[in-house]
């Protein structure tokens, strides 16, 4: 069961993400941090955004400024200057104020970010405030621009490079120090990077209509299967794949020892998603869970 | 449930809530209408589309919010729908960054922070500025110290490309010539740019370096004013101290300003967090790295000034007295505006607050 060992770690690794944020009203609310992976990732589409745009920008500019050059004499020519001043500009407001401009939005997320469904919230519960974005987006400066131009530059050789090389993997590898993989901008900042993603509302499981009586579920049949395989069949159910339905059904007739029918999969496992949830949730009402088949309700 | 919840949307037939079987169901039919509207609300918002959400909707926004929220620890008590849990919880969080998300205005913001709350910052990291004054103040000793010994510290000290004919042993002419304005007003828009750009970089660079418990903002510090000092020396050797002064003053009382409050406030941030206090090292390093960052905002506006008068206002204006003038008229703007400006609206016991 290789596949249920990965689903396993899979699901300890999302716990161990998730987070409870105290909102300022008194409610949890269940925040997941994003992925070191997926942080890693925006940033690169960010830094390849950052690369295109300067890179189609200064072709404009630079064949506007080949045009101004031939128009005029090199000497007092307006044009050229102006062309030469946005130049500067774009370079720099590509490497400052491209993810401020970005997380300071009502997304407060970089198209990077968005793309990977993650954005920056404020770690305490309170408002993201413009001070902590311009915090986290100033040091990104060392520990994403500075380490890029050195590796770029080639300057890292010698002695002084190993020690430079050093020193600015210890801004680079900060996130992996750390339980929230915060960098060192979000240390400063009081933020933090979380998951955003967003859902649609599933159709709801138990309006289908159907015949009352063909399947009757005893509690000895309902006490085998916990809130875990609930769900994986509330999965089956919604993915309504025919090859799928039938293992399950098969596999769910061996467990309680049934004698699984022909060409009705899809009706047995609606009834016995649907009994089996409102037994396990009338265990819930009186504070009886239990997590899997293999756990007893406590 | 009134039809007209759902807005301008295909008009939805009401879910029967009575034809679901169980329980949780029936919960979650009862209020999924609202849930949808408060999705809808939540997408305007999200897309910074303000005008398409109706007056009704941004009423019942903080409502919708808390119902949402509070049915959510309801289903996560009774319900065992995963994916209704899973929508519900995307839907709290979402809703809960648009209601406390940055509300403010670009222009908003601008007005309380030119307003005082940029002054207010610097009062509040009074004792980082001295020491950044004091650290500057004796790495431009140093400069001059080592180069009055020997002058060959000169070229350690100053990189290459700054010299243009400016070093020791150099006739009182070819200094003097460094002074000079330039004819005419070419070029200087594209100087003054790569100036500021230039600068900004550094004074960035000197604030985040803070982080590294502020050591490293003091050696930056320390060698940018040594390389001063040196040529200090050079110019007042020469018998021509006033005139580089009065030169540098038009835009150094700015820009000096500027990369002194840019290294306060990187060691606000280290010194914050070599000694946090009776604060966690986390809470210390966020309120100091916040009001650090609204001094970098202002010094990234004090760094665009003085590339202006930089580029322009040292080339075009010669003779000395009217350089010192400007910059000791900037000198004085900035010392009035960080020790007055927003006394009321910003008093010293909110800046000891946010401490």
């Amino acid at each position: 069961m290789n596949t249920a060992a990965n689903l396993a770690r899979q699901r300890a690794h999302n716990t161990r993400r998730r987070r409870e944020l105290i909102t300022p009203e008194g409610l949890a609310l269940p925040l997941t941090v994003a992925s070191r992976g997926a942080r890693a990732g925006a940033l690169m589409l960010d830094l390849g955004l950052i690369f295109m745009v300067l890179f189609v920008g200064a072709l404009i500019l630079i064949a506007l400024g080949i045009g101004f050059f031939d128009a005029a004499s090199a000497e007092n020519n307006p044009g050229l200057e102006l062309v030469l001043v946005l130049l500067i500009l774009l370079l720099f407001f590509s490497r400052y104020g491209y993810f401020l401009w970005f997380e300071l939005g009502p997304r407060g997320a970089t198209p990077g970010k968005r793309a990977l469904g993650i954005r920056v919230a404020a770690r305490e519960g309170g408002r993201l405030t413009a001070e902590a974005v311009i915090a986290r987006n100033l040091l990104r400066d060392v520990e994403v621009f500075i380490p890029l131009f050195f590796l770029l530059s080639g300057e890292a050789d010698g002695v002084t490079g190993v020690a430079a090389g050093i020193w600015m993997a210890a801004f680079v590898l900060f996130p992996f120090f750390n339980r929230d993989a915060l960098r060192a901008g979000d240390l400063v900042a009081g933020t933090w990077v979380v998951e955003s993603e967003r859902r649609k509302l599933q159709r709801a499981m138990s309006v289908v209509p159907r015949t009352p009586g063909v399947y009757r579920f005893g509690d000895a049949e309902l006490a085998i299967y916990g809130e875990h395989e609930l769900q994986v069949l509330e999965g089956v159910l919604r993915q309504n794949n025919a090859d799928t339905e039938r293992k399950v059904m098969e596999a769910i007739c061996r467990k309680i020892g049934w004698e699984p029918g022909h060409g009705d999969e899809r009706q047995f496992l609606e009834a016995f998603y649907e009994a089996l949830r409102g037994h396990l949730e009338r265990g819930m009402r009186f504070g009886k869970r239990k997590k899997d088949k293999f756990s007893q309700a406590e | 449930m009134a039809l007209s919840l759902f807005g301008q949307k295909e008009i939805e037939a009401p879910p029967d809530i009575e034809a679901a079987s169980l329980r949780s169901d029936r919960f979650r039919l009862e209020r999924e209408g609202d849930w949808k509207r408060l999705e809808g609300i939540v997408v305007s918002l999200e897309k910074g589309r303000l005008g398409r959400i109706s007056d009704d909707d941004l009423i019942a926004l903080p409502v919708l919010y808390r119902q949402a929220a509070s049915s959510l620890a309801v289903a996560r008590e009774t319900s065992l729908d995963a994916a209704t849990l899973a929508y519900l919880e995307t839907l709290v969080r979402r809703a809960w960054f648009q209601v406390y998300g940055t509300r403010t205005s670009m222009l908003g913001w601008l007005r309380r922070f030119l307003g005082g709350g940029w002054s207010a910052s610097v009062r509040a990291i009074w004792l980082e500025v001295c020491i950044a004054f004091v650290v500057m103040a004796a790495g431009s000793a140093v400069g001059w110290l080592l180069v009055a010994r020997d002058s060959d510290w000169y070229y350690a000290l100053v990189p290459g490309g700054l010299g243009e004919g400016r070093r020791p042993g150099a006739t009182r002419e070819v200094l003097a010539e460094t002074l000079s304005g330039q004819a005419g007003g070419d070029g200087l828009t594209v100087f003054a740019a790569y100036l500021f750009s230039n600068n900004t970089g550094v004074s960035i660079l000197a604030f985040a370096l803070g982080f590294a418990f502020g050591i490293p903002t003091l050696l930056l510090l320390v060698y940018n004013m040594a390389v001063l000092g040196a040529m200090m020396w050079v110019f007042v050797d020469a018998g021509l101290g006033w005139e580089f002064t009065a030169w540098l003053s038009v835009h150094g009382t700015t820009e000096f300003t500027a990369i002194l409050l840019s290294g306060a406030a990187g060691l606000h941030i280290g010194r914050s967090m070599a000694f946090p206090g009776e604060r966690s090292i986390l809470a210390a390093a966020a309120t100091s790295g916040r009001r650090a960052a609204q001094v970098m905002a202002g010094v990234v506006v004090m760094l665009a000034i003085a590339g202006l008068l930089e580029g322009f206002a040292r080339q075009l204006v010669e003779p000395p007295e009217a350089r010192g003038a400007i910059g000791a008229t900037m000198a004085l703007f900035w010392l009035a505006y960080f020790t007055l400006a927003g006394r009321r609206r910003f008093p010293r016991a909110t800046a000891m607050e946010a401490r």
